[in-house]
């Protein structure tokens, strides 16, 4: 069972792209006030940011970011990336973030989910990558290790990041949102498990949770379209990020959940208007899968940092020839890490502010 | 608290997909008392029925159902001295039944388990799932998030290339279980209360390169694709280990649907599991492959198969080979195994005369 969290140990960072988030955050004011929040604004947005009172958080903005990376990195940070500026000054050992246009979903018993604590407790459990038990999580309540599950195997590894789902809509790519205008998703599925070692996946940024310390550097804005916009389905940052992710967790044995926990999310956007956006994410993901599938990392790199700089440069060899996004990815991603050592810490303590 | 469903009748389907291309395979020692159960939904498949143990026992078949029937005596006639790969006193003689079957696709199920009830409360139609599991694709190659793509209601995620949306085929669809849960007998005896309540309502493809346990009480696989890899071992009367039959056909299954470019699939539909076999029996089967599965998982975790073998047999027969020559340093029982798991394939072969079907592309 997971172990007991301290509060100061988790920040919850919202990238903000919507300036009024008052419904947004009394939503969430069950789940959240008892924690540390990091908000970033979007340096694009131009309003004033309205946030209810009565929570523990920190608000960063433009400025705050030109001054703690200058002006000539901060374009990393515009749009859902903005997010990744949280990741950078936090301090704490774990990281929630969930998109601004999210909301609590209800389970089929009509209980509200608790983000967090399913998150925390996904990534407080061990991750079981090298061998996929039939019962999903081993370590739920109610479920074990199945006959034939290999006993050497049965402790698991350090669960990096826990990657969450979505009710109402789905986070599907504008194509297909276009296509099925009306389907929700309604579906609950109740199992959390480990995506398997060698295998890829997805990871939308919506709904995430990582443990900073083990990982942090490996979450990386890097991906930005040429068209990129302002819905979730005009991006690729985060599924590029993910794969960095999976590929790193792979090669250091750390293990990615999928599952648990759902949040609602808001209906917004047109993905028909955005078809014309979307498509170059689309065809890009044609390169970038076998790309990520094919890459491997040196022994040498057993750092989360090298294992970047390592993909990076592969990146930049190999696709950057292809397209422009792929050599301003590379070089976004060499600019992270470089940043991350010099800002980012790489330890926290649980009683730090 | 799981309950079996009683009320299966309002639950039949209009129309018994696939009627005349499946068979149900089902292995017993007792009775076949839990077919009046499956009545609605089994009723219009043909059976077979493999009965393990004492041929001279007869075996109650409930009226109104089509079925063959095959004792000991019976393997033996019809096997000569090849029978000797067919495990006895052991369900494992369950393959059997997938091996006289002239059909496209198999199910199998055990005598102990019961139809389930879904969170409505409504009855599951366990065969109806496994068949859409079998007839939409499978997608190995990259993991969507919401689980099988082809479900009413879901779709590939943002992320997921285009060009793998088409799927693969799928050889193999793994059931699940509510109440008594498919525990080795160490987690029976520290949790024997435990019983599997959760309700995942879900069907994934389980990924290229990943291995995993295959339970054989709630499956259903396509035979023309895949039905040589389901050799489910030697066990029983005169054999060290019990209840690694299933196990090890499943580990041969998803080393060759790997190569072959085929796709298994784990999940929905739930069956209710009624019946915990006694721990201790269940402890001294197990005892060895407790021990062995350490190096047998790492064994099939790194197999690989040559290009040239492009039909099931071919990579069975190498996959015999390679476990000659790696696993048999382990136990001579390997040895064995490996002899009876080419002999299991010329019996095959020799049953199923038509010729290799195309598999698909060796990877």
């Amino acid at each position: 069972m997971s172990l007991a969290i301290k509060d100061d140990e988790v920040d919850i960072v919202i990238g903000a792209l919507r300036s009024d988030l008052t419904t947004f955050m009394n939503e969430w004011r069950p789940m959240f006030s008892q924690f540390h929040l990091i908000i970033v604004k979007d340096p694009d947005l131009k309003e004033e940011l309205k946030i209810p009172e009565g929570f523990n958080l920190d608000v960063y903005g433009k400025p705050d970011i030109d001054q703690v990376v200058g002006s000539s990195t901060s374009i990393l940070f515009s749009g859902y990336s903005c997010r990744y500026f949280g990741y950078l000054v936090s301090r704490k050992k774990y990281i929630i973030s969930v998109d601004d246009d999210c909301l609590p979903a209800r389970d089929p018993k009509g209980f509200l989910v608790d983000v967090v604590a399913q998150h925390i407790s996904n990534l407080t459990n061990p991750a079981t990558p090298f061998f996929f038990n039939t019962l999903y999580e081993p370590y739920a309540e109610g479920a074990d290790f199945v006959r034939g599950y290999p006993f050497s195997l049965r402790g698991g590894v350090k669960c990096a990041l826990s990657c969450g789902l979505w009710l109402n809509l789905a986070d599907y790519d504008a194509p297909t949102q276009a296509l099925k205008a009306r389907q929700r998703n309604s579906r609950y599925v109740d199992a959390v498990m480990t995506v398997p070692a060698g295998s890829l996946i997805p990871i939308s940024g919506i709904n995430i949770a990582f443990e900073r310390e083990a990982v942090g550097p490996a979450l990386v804005p890097a991906l930005k379209l040429a068209g990129e916009g302002k819905c979730r389905w005009e991006t690729m940052e985060d599924i590029w990020s993910g794969l960095c992710v999976k590929v790193v967790c792979d090669h250091l044995g750390l293990g990615v959940k999928t599952g648990l926990p759902y949040i609602w999310r808001t209906d917004r956007g047109d993905p028909i208007a955005s078809l014309k956006k979307e498509w170059e994410g689309v065809k890009l993901m044609e390169e970038v899968i076998p790309f990520f599938q094919s890459v491997r990392l040196p022994r040498e790199a057993t750092t989360v940092e090298e294992c970047i700089v390592e993909v990076a440069n592969a990146v930049k060899e190999r696709l950057g020839s292809m397209d422009p996004v792929f050599a301003r990815a590379a070089k976004a991603m060499l600019d992270w890490v470089k940043l991350w050592q010099s800002v980012g810490s790489s330890s926290s303590r649980s009683s730090a502010v | 608290m799981a309950e079996p469903a009683i009320a299966t009748q309002a639950a039949a389907p209009a129309v018994a997909l696939l009627k005349d291309e499946l068979d149900i395979v089902i292995p017993t020692i007792r009775n076949l008392d839990f077919l009046e159960m499956w009545r609605p939904f089994f009723q219009p498949y043909h059976l077979i029925i493999v009965q393990d143990g004492d041929p001279s026992k007869t075996i109650k078949v409930p009226e109104g159902f089509d079925y063959e029937l095959y004792n000991r005596n019976d393997i033996n006639r019809i096997l000569g001295p090849k029978a000797s790969c067919i495990s006895f006193k052991d369900s494992a003689c369950r393959c059997f039944g997938y091996m006289v079957s002239k059909k496209k696709y198999i199910f199998t199920i055990d005598d102990d388990c019961f139809v389930a009830k879904d969170p409505s409360g409504k009855a599951i139609n366990a065969l109806e799932q496994h068949i859409k599991n079998l007839l939409s694709p499978s997608t190995p190659f990259f993991f969507n998030t919401l689980y099988d793509p082809f479900r009413e209601g879901a779709d590939f995620v943002r992320g997921y290339p285009f060009s793998l949306r088409e799927g693969v085929p799928t050889a193999a669809s793994h059931g699940l279980w509510l109440n008594i849960p498919d525990y080795d007998a160490p987690t029976q005896l520290v949790k024997p209360l435990e019983r599997n309540t959760r309700y995942v309502d879900a069907v994934l493809t389980i990924p290229k390169g990943t291995l995993f346990p295959m339970c054989g009480m709630n499956l259903a696989f396509n035979r023309e694709l895949i039905g040589p890899a389901m050799y489910f071992g030697l066990m029983g009367d005169g054999q060290p280990i019990g209840r690694y039959d299933d196990m090890w056909a499943g580990w041969c299954t998803k080393v060759i649907c790997d190569h072959l470019g085929l796709g298994v699939k784990t999940g929905l539909p739930y069956i209710f599991h009624s019946k915990a076999s006694n721990p201790f029996v269940n402890l001294r089967k197990e005892y060895k492959g407790i021990y062995w599965q350490e190096e047998i998982i790492p064994f099939f975790q790194q197999a690989v198969l040559p290009k040239d073998c492009t039909t099931v047999q071919k990579c069975y027969i190498e996959l015999a080979k390679q476990v000659k020559e790696k696993l048999s340093k382990v136990d001579p029982y390997f040895d064995k195994l490996a002899d009876a798991m080419v002999t299991w394939i010329e019996a095959w072969d020799e049953l199923n005369p038509t010729g290799p079907v195309p598999n698909g592309k060796a990877a």
